[in-house]
Order: structure tokens, then sequence, then C-alpha cells
């Protein structure tokens, strides 16, 4: 941190972009504009001329009024305190904002992310002794952040060298010392228990890996169907209405990870302040602690200022990469990277840059790439391995799929959940279309599926899908030629296909039980709706009429299962198979009989 | 009050003009430009430079004299005056008045841009508020706070609908009622005046403030109409503790002028000619509503986007549907059956509704009522689909049956008298009665618990 800020002056306010006068700016340096002091970025140099986005409205401001440049690109800060929080796309906090300024968001404010005066605990890590060569990554000591979530104090990213102190045991407030650490040069750096880091710089790891095990969210139609993997990189697109915004948040209620990001981007402000009300009221079905310990809010709604929408992003994917240093499995969710893409299309437009497709600009693809490619699973330099998973919802105009920022995403991603407006318009929730939606990941999920639950996943899911298919092609027969076209066979391939949605797709995030659906029950669900449609079709075909098997009351039963069984009764769903298929065999045996007789 | 005049207007194109030698003059600044006549306009810095400064002209620079105006920077941004005294009245955008009457007197005046509302202030909507409109009330629950928007199309009675909602609105067991604040932004003089006539009819002028942009009146108006409405609004729910309901008509209009607008600033567009922050435009005037901890009053909204051309994914709706929290839809295929209020469910949504329903704030069966209704529906119209190319003789006796409860519930549930406020029990039971129709065991979505209770088969057929 340079001692001087240095002067200039403002020239130009053209919206959200102001040119000013700034000798020896630099690129991307952050900058305070103005009397009021509003926060900026360095987005290009010319001369002694640069060009700032602002992160908040510029109205009032005028030419001649001061600029200033503050040395340092736009960072965060990086320690305890910042789980449960709720923070800007600059990560103001903004519950102490909100203590400061009141109902509405006051511009020019300067709040910290991290409480100064809050004391912590920390443990220093008993394997240290002074002397000890040490480097980014290595575990100082850890602080309990929140009941669930240990924080470990890491060397940051680029210091190594000799630990020449350690602190002992014993409540410290972020900026105490913590250690000392001499480099080759002599140099002894003074290390608390945060620090900075640019946000656009992903942070460094020691070597990329593989994905191993998927992120079991509790969704049905997402671990079954269409699986995610810890690390991995996933898209929600769907018109308005369709359901992006509840599968994301079930993602950050339901799904085994240690820490949840949540990036409220150019959307609601209502569902932010839904997560922030309930899930201190939720509990983790892997701990049963309560959701809001391992869960960061970072919000730029929708009627807060554009630019610093586009910085929101980054700033979560920094906490992500934080966290994941430590060892720890993130998931960060971002909703909506269209609204992401249109701050870049805001501040490309405004310094007249050639816009390519729909007013964006061309870097947009790439720009977006590399925002996805900060997620993965790593080997860390000091904690093992951890990883980012990156779930981001698409808003297309008018639901239009083939539009740019949703044809680019596609490119980049590896799972992608399709939502459908016809689903949604039907009240099939989640609206995730199976035809149109893909995961690169279900060989890799099918190892985990087949080790701890059944050995059967993999084929009973191919099944359900090609159950699937026939029905959509047997519904295009009925509306050309009526029903009556179909053989029975035929038929109760439409029953079995209807129990399969039903049944199995369908979960209502709003339904106390079905909420959240174990793997086990996923299974058992699955299992029981195709060993119904395979019992039944053996009947067919020695003969007995589907009418008699349509309604049977086991199937509205059926389709009840997932509501009346929560994920600890999986043993009741299996019981239930079996009474199902007596009484199949009852009538396997009645029909043998009759043609008997 | 700056009173400071230039006459270095240096050109004028596409509804700006630049004035030269300006020292800082601030961005969003008010400008009024008056001519040799005495004649003035209104206008607003969009672009500040040292040299230079670009003002957009409210009323457009037809027949302006560049050689002969004077340009006086106001200093301070757009307000309004507010006091209990704006019950009653009627106001053009710029909140003067447009009844004859003297304007407000008051010390207390805000700036209409507003700024945004800390989301950590918020408090989540969930007060049900019953519209007696059963197509509403029971599956589409309107709460206190949110912003429903009415989708509709020319000739459809989006007007009627949000007469009659503002005429029953009220919470369950509750008698308070709302007040409005009413902002029309381009429309017809009869369409105001039916608004005007339908408050003086049923009583509750007195609790109403009126904006009023006619199609006649200059379109740049419309850009700050909704902000100086609104900004009436928040001093009515967080000053005056009341509980506001907006009717905002038509938002067609208005993003209609903030593409001439756009377009004469040479903004890049990105769909149909709207610019790229129609977006964010719309948020700052939807996400002026809720609910803020701490505080009695609270703001509902509900704004009127008429779809061109019946198309829902015109930019216009479909970035209002992004931003609001759901949406009323309106069919003309419901409409030419002569069905009012024709509502149609399948695309209209309240996301809202799933806090505000249930055992404490409605009926404990309302949530799977209204499921199940919804699963039954979709159902009907996939048969009335097939039965419209295959013959209805051709269906199953399974499928008649859907196609008679697609006919029962528009007929029954969907209409229901301009006049007719239905309580949430009279929409639930109703639903009851057309769900009876169907054996038990189809109705998956409802728990054996509330089929004991309200299941009443057989008697129906
Ligand atoms: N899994 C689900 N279970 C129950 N209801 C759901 C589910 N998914 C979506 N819904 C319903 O659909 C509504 C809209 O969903 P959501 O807000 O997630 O849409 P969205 O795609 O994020 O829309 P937008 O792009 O406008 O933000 C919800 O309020 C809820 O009523
Ligand atoms: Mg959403």
């Amino acid at each position: 941190m340079p001692d001087k800020h240095r002067t200039g002056t403002v020239r130009d306010i053209n919206g959200p972009i102001v040119t000013i006068d700034l000798p020896g700016v630099r690129s991307g340096e952050q900058v305070r504009i103005g009397e009021i002091g509003l926060v900026g970025e360095v987005i290009s140099l010319s001369g002694q001329q640069a060009v700032v986005q602002t992160y908040e409205g510029t109205d009032g401001v005028r030419p001649g009024e001061p600029a200033m440049g503050l040395g340092w690109p736009l960072s965060v800060e990086l320690g305890p305190g910042l789980m449960g929080g709720i923070f800007d796309g600059v990560q103001r906090p903004l519950s102490k904002i909100a203590l400061q300024s009141g109902d509405y968001i006051a511009r020019g404010l300067d709040v910290p992310a991290l409480d100064r005066s809050k004391q912590w605990e920390f443990e220093p890590s008993h394997d240290l002794e002074p002397g000890q060569a040490v480097g980014p990554g290595t575990v100082l000591g850890t602080v309990q952040e929140t009941e669930v979530v240990v924080h470990k104090v890491l060397v940051p990213p680029g210091i190594q060298g000799e630990l020449e102190e350690v602190a002992p045991a014993g409540e410290y407030d972020i900026e105490s010392t913590i250690a000392h650490v001499r480099d080759a040069k002599g140099t002894s750096h003074r290390l608390s228990l945060y620090h900075r880091w640019p946000v656009r710089r992903p942070r460094p790891y020691h070597q990329r890996d593989d994905g191993v095990s998927p992120l079991i969210t509790g969704q049905r139609v997402i671990d079954t169907f269409f699986p995610q993997l810890k690390g991995g990189k996933g898209a929600v697109p769907g018109p308005f209405g369709a359901g992006k915004t509840v599968v994301q948040q079930q993602i950050a209620r339901w799904s085994n990870a240690d820490i949840v990001i949540y990036v409220g981007c150019g959307e609601r402000g209502n569902e932010l302040v839904d997560v922030l009300e309930s899930f201190p009221k939720l509990e983790d079905p892997y701990s049963g602690r309560k959701l809001m310990e391992r869960t960061l809010l970072v919000a730029n709604t929708s009627n807060m200022p554009v630019v610093a929408r586009e910085a929101s992003v980054y700033v979560g994917l920094t906490m992500a990469e934080y966290y994941r240093d430590m060892g720890y499995d993130v998931v960060m969710l971002a909703d909506s990277t269209s609204r992401w893409a249109e701050a870049l299309r805001e501040v490309s437009g405004r310094l007249g840059q050639m816009p390519v497709e729909e007013g964006y600009p061309a870097y947009l693809s790439s720009r977006l790439a590399a925002v996805y490619e900060r997620a993965g699973r790593v080997e860390t330099h000091g904690a093992g391995s951890g990883s980012v998973t990156l779930i981001g919802a698409v808003s297309p105009p008018g639901g239009d799929f083939s539009e740019p920022v949703t044809s680019h995403t596609k490119d980049i991603i590896e799972t992608f959940w399709a939502l459908s407006k016809e689903l949604a318009d039907a009240r099939h929730y989640p609206s995730i279309d199976w035809v149109t939606s893909f995961s690169g990941h279900v060989h890799t999920a099918a190892e985990w599926w087949h080790e701890e639950v059944d050995r059967r996943w993999e084929q009973r899911r191919t099944e359900a899908l090609a159950l699937l298919a026939r029905d959509a092609e047997l519904s295009r027969i009925v509306n050309l030629v009526g029903p009556e076209a179909l053989s029975d066979a035929q038929r109760w391939q439409l029953e079995g296909a209807a129990l399969i949605k039903e049944g199995v797709l369908q979960q209502s995030a709003l339904d106390d039980v079905d909420t959240f659906c174990s793997p086990d029950k996923q299974f058992a669900l699955l299992d029981l709706a195709l060993s119904i449609y395979d019992k039944g079709m053996a009947l067919i075909e020695i003969g007995v009429p589907v009418s008699e098997l349509a309604d049977m009351p086991q199937l509205a039963k059926a389709r009840r299962c997932k509501s009346m069984y929560n994920s600890d009764q999986v043993a009741e769903i299996r019981t239930f198979a079996q009474e199902v298929e007596q009484a199949f065999e009852g009538i396997r045996l009645e029909y043998a009989k009759q043609s008997v007789d | 009050m700056s009173i400071k005049e230039y006459r270095t207007a240096s050109r004028a194109h596409g509804g700006l003009i630049a004035v030269r030698d300006t020292p800082g003059v601030a961005f969003g600044d008010r400008v009024r430009i008056t001519d040799s006549a005495g004649d003035t306009r209104d206008g607003q810095v969009i672009r500040a430079a040292d040299e230079e400064v670009l003002i957009l002209v409210f009323e457009g620079i037809e027949d302006l004299d560049l050689e002969d105006i004077w340009v006086r920077f106001l200093d301070e941004p757009v307000e309004i005056a507010l006091s209990p005294e704006i019950l009653g009245r009627e106001f053009n955008g710029l909140g003067e008045p447009r009844d004859g009457r003297p304007p407000v007197l008051s010390n207390i005046r805000r700036p209409v841009g507003g700024s945004a509302i800390n989301p950590a202030a918020r408090t989540y909507p969930r007060e049900f508020i019953q519209t007696g409109v059963s197509t509403i009330d029971g599956l589409n629950s309107l709460v206190r706070g949110q912003k429903l928007p009415i989708f509709s199309g020319s000739g459809l009675p989006h007007n009627r609908l949000a007469a009659q909602i503002v005429r029953q609105a009220k919470l369950k067991d509750e008698d308070t009622s709302f007040s409005i604040v009413f902002a029309a932004m381009g429309v017809s003089y009869a369409d105001a005046k039916f608004f005007r006539d339908e408050f003086a009819n049923s009583g509750v002028l007195r609790n109403v403030v009126m904006f009023v942009n006619l199609a006649d009146d200059p379109p740049v108006e419309r850009l700050t109409l909704p902000r100086t409405a609104l900004t009436a609004a928040e001093y009515l729910a967080y000053d005056l503790d009341r509980h506001v309901l907006v009717v905002m008509t038509d938002m067609t209009y208005y993003a209609e002028a903030l593409r001439e607008v756009a377009t004469a600033k040479g903004d890049v567009p990105a769909r149909k000619g709207y610019p790229g922050y129609l977006y964010s435009d719309l948020a700052e005037i939807y996400e002026r509503c809720g609910r803020i901890h701490e505080r009695h009053g609270s703001i509902t909204m509900m704004p009127v986007v008429s779809m061109p051309s019946d198309d829902i994914t015109h930019p216009i709706p479909d970035l209002t549907g992004y931003i609001t929290e759901g949406q009323i839809v309106l069919s003309r295929e419901l409409q030419n059956q002569g069905i009012y209020p024709p509502v149609h469910i399948s695309p209209s949504l309240s996301r809202l509704m799933k806090d505000g329903i249930g055992k404490d704030d409605t009926r404990e069966d309302h949530p799977h009522v209204a499921a199940q209704l919804y699963a039954l529906y979709a159902r009907a119209l996939e048969t009335r689909n097939l039965a419209s190319i295959i013959g209805a003789d051709e269906l199953s006796e399974r499928d008649r049956r859907y196609l008679k409860f697609a006919d029962d519930f528009d007929k029954r549930f969907v209409a229901q008298d301009e006049a007719e406020d239905r309580s949430i029990d009279a929409t639930l039971n109703l639903a009851w009665d057309l769900m009876s129709a169907f054996p038990r065991e189809m109705l998956t979505r409802l728990s054996e618990t509330e089929l004991a209770k309200y299941y009443r088969a057989a008697e129906s057929e």
C-alpha cells in the first residue's frame, strides 16, 4: 500500500464511465472519484488519461472534481468473518452498511469487509517450529469461524521462507500479528489472520486434479439423471419463472459441499432475503448445523449499479478459491451470469467498442470461459485437495437458447440443466428438460453410485431415459391419430413414463419431506418405478389388459411415495415395492387361472 | 437554483443538444431551456465533460433555434413536494398539478430518482392479500410487498381487472384499506377517465394519488413519471405508515419512450431496438417495491404490461418477467369465449405465494389444492388439444373427464363477475367441487388428510 495517494482530476462523466487525468495511474487500479469518493477501477489508459468504470452512480459528479488513485487493484479481504455474511458486488458488508446509511444504500461509503474489532480464538498448528521452512498454503493454525467451519490460517500466496515465530493460542483480532516469515532476501513479513487478494487473478494452487465424486444435491433429476462433479462447471439456462433460482437455492441448501457462496448478480432483492431469513433456521442434512454457518452471500441486485455486477462474480470466485485453498469443497452459485454479461455489454457500449452479437463485445466468450475456468478440483499448496464447483444461471431473452450468452456458455460447461417453459407451465418442477439437458460426468458419477448405493445405477438410469424417449415418440403418435391406435404394451409404456415423471423426476422444493432426497432414496424411487413398469410389461405380454393395471391403487401410491417417506425411510419404500410385486403376482396367478379355465 | 444562463449551445442532434464552455456542470443535472418567445423545455445532463455537456431535451429539439436559446442548469435533481395533501390529487410526471388546483406546499421534497434498497434491510413479504379473484387468490396469490404485473394485450380487460383488484384488495382478517398510487403513462384519455371514475364511484378517491401522462403528452415525461409516483408511494408507506398499492399502466409505453430516447442518444441496441440497459432501468422501478425491516407501511405493485402482438417473449414483458415476482397473464382465447377475467393460469405465476398461504395464512389445504389444480388443468389442456385434433368422441373415458374439467374450470373457477368478491374460502371450496369430479386416487398432489376432510365425491356426478 503506498503511503501517499496520488490525486488527479475528473474530465468527463458518461454514466458509469468516467475519464480522469491522473499521471502514473495503472491499469486495473482502484480509484476514488469526486468529492463524494465513488469507487471505481481503471479499465484503460491513454497518455495521462485513464478511463474508469465506477461501481456507484455518478449523478452529481462534475468535471474538475478530484480523483484519487488507491494504488491497488480491485481486491477482497480474506480472513475469518466472511461466513454467514452478505456483501455487495465489491465486498462491502451490507449489514454494516445498513447500520450506517439506513434502508437505502448511500454512495461513497468505505466500510471494510471484515470486522476489525472481533476477537478470534486462534489455535497454532502443533507441528510448527520457528526456523522451519514455510510457503504458500502452510497451515499456521486454525480459527473456529462458525460452528461448522474451521478456518485454516494459511501462509498467503507469494510468501516463502523461514518461520520466525508464530503467535501462541489466544484471542486475536484480524489485524494482530500471528506470524513472521523471513524470505530468502532477509525481509521479514508480518502475517495476520487476513490478507488481500486481487479478484481478477485466480489464486494459485499446486496442480489441477480430475473430479472424482459427485456433488450430491438431493435433487433427483440432477443427481440421478444429470450429475455434477465436485469441481465441475454447470449452467442452468431457462426463461423467466422456469425455476433457475429455485434450482440454485436448492443446491445451496442441500448439497454436500463444505462451503456455499451464493452470488445474486443482477437479480431480485427478495431472493437474497429469502436465503438470509430461511438459512439460519434450516439444518444441513449432513452436519445437522444451521445452513447459514457455511453460507456467504454476494448481492448486487438488479437495481444496484451495473458495473459492480461485473465485479461481483470475481469477488465471489476469489472467496470461493480462498476456502478451496483450505481444502474445502466449495460450491459457488451465480444467479445470473446473463446479467453479468449485460454489465460487460453496458461498459463496452459506453466505451464505443464494436458490438458483435446482440450488442455484446467480441470478448464475451473468452471472458465467460475464463470465469468458468476458475472452477475445478485442485491439489492445494498445503491443505490437500479442494474444489470449486461453479453453477451459473443463464437468463436468455425470450427463452431463446441460441442467444450469445447461452450458446457460449453451453460450449464451456460440462453439465447443462436446461429448463423448459412447457414443463414449468405444467408445474412439472424442477422443469429440467431430460431431452436437452446433459452431463459429461455420468461415467465418473456412476463409479461413486455403484460403490456407495447400487451396482445397477447406471443401467437403471439408462432404462429410465430410454422409456422417457419412447414416451415422447408415442405421444407424437397419439397426437396424430389418437390413443386408440396404441397397443396395450405401448400404453403401458406411457404409464411407465408418467410414473417416472411424477414419482421420480418431479420434486417440489416446497414439500417438507421431498425437498431433499438422499442418494439411497433416489435409487429406491427410481427402482420402484422401473420395477413396476417391468413387472407390468411382463403381465401385458401374457395378455393382461392395460386397463386392469393402470387403475391399480398401488400406482397412485407409487407417485406419492416421495412425499410419504423421508430419506431415512428407504426400507419402507422397499417394503412397498415388494407389496406391489405381490399384487402383480396375484394378477398373474389370477390370469393364469382364467386362461386355464 | 443557479441563475447563470448559457447561450453556447453548439449543436443539436437526435433529441440532444451540446453546450460548450460550461465549467463544473454536474452529471445528471436538470436543465431548463428558454427560447426567445419565452417558452421553456426541460432537460437533463447525460454527459458532462470539460469542454462540452450533452443535454437530453425532454420535449424534443424540434424547432429549437440554437442561436436563440438560453440554457440554465438548475443544480438540483427532479424533486417532488410531499404531504398528506397529495391524496386525492392528480399530477403529471414531474409532480406538477394536473387537476387545476394549486401545487402542494410542503418542506418535504424528495428527489424522484430514489436509491437502491439495501437487501439486508428488507424483510421477506409474506402477508396474503385477498383480491377476491379466484385465479389470483387460489392459484397465484399476491402478498404485501410483491410486484405482480398483469400481462395483457390490446383490447383485453386489464384495466377492469386492475380496477376490480383495487376495489377488493384487503388483508384476510383486516379492514385497513390500501392507499392507491396510480401511475398512467401514455394511456388514452378514455383509459385515464375510466380509472378516475372507478375511484370516484367506489369512494376511494380520497385515498388515491394519480400521476398521469396521456398518449398526447410529451413521451419523455413518461421516463420520470413512474419514479415520481414511486417517490410518492415511498412517502405514504414509510413516512405515513400506509400500505400502498401502486398500479402502473402501461409499462410498454414507458419502455417505448425509453427506446426513443436511447435511439436519440445513439445507445447500442440489444433486442428490437431496445437498449441493453432496459433490464436495469425497469429493475430500478420495480425493485422499489417491497417490505423493509421495522417499517409499518409497504409497497405492493401491479404494473400493467401490454404485450405487443400478444407476444410474451417481446423484450418488455420478457424483461419484466425476469424482474417481477411472477405475472398474471390474460388470454385472448379466454376473452373470445366470453370469460372474464380471462386469466390464463398456465403462464401465470406468483413466486411469493409459497410463504403467504397455508395453515396460518389462508387454509391448510391451499398449497396442495393449488398444485393439484395446476396438474389437472395442465393435463386437461393437453386433452383439449388432442380432442381438437382427433375429435372428442375418440377420447377415452378418462380423457373425457379431463375435457369436462377444463370446461368447468374455465366457466366456474376462472370466470367470475366483475362485482364478485370471492373469499379465499369460497375459492378453495369451489376448487374442491371441481376436483371432486375425479376419483380420489387420481388426486395424488393432495394428502390423505386433506382428501378425508374436503373431498366430496360422487354427489357431483
Ligand atoms: N423445484 C421446485 N419446486 C417447487 N416450485 C418450484 C420449483 N422450481 C420452481 N418452482 C416455482 O417456480 C417459481 C419460479 O422459479 P424461479 O424463481 O426459480 O425462476 P427463475 O428461473 O429463477 O426465474 P427468473 O429468471 O425470473 O429469476 C418459484 O417461485 C416456484 O413457485
Ligand atoms: Mg431467478
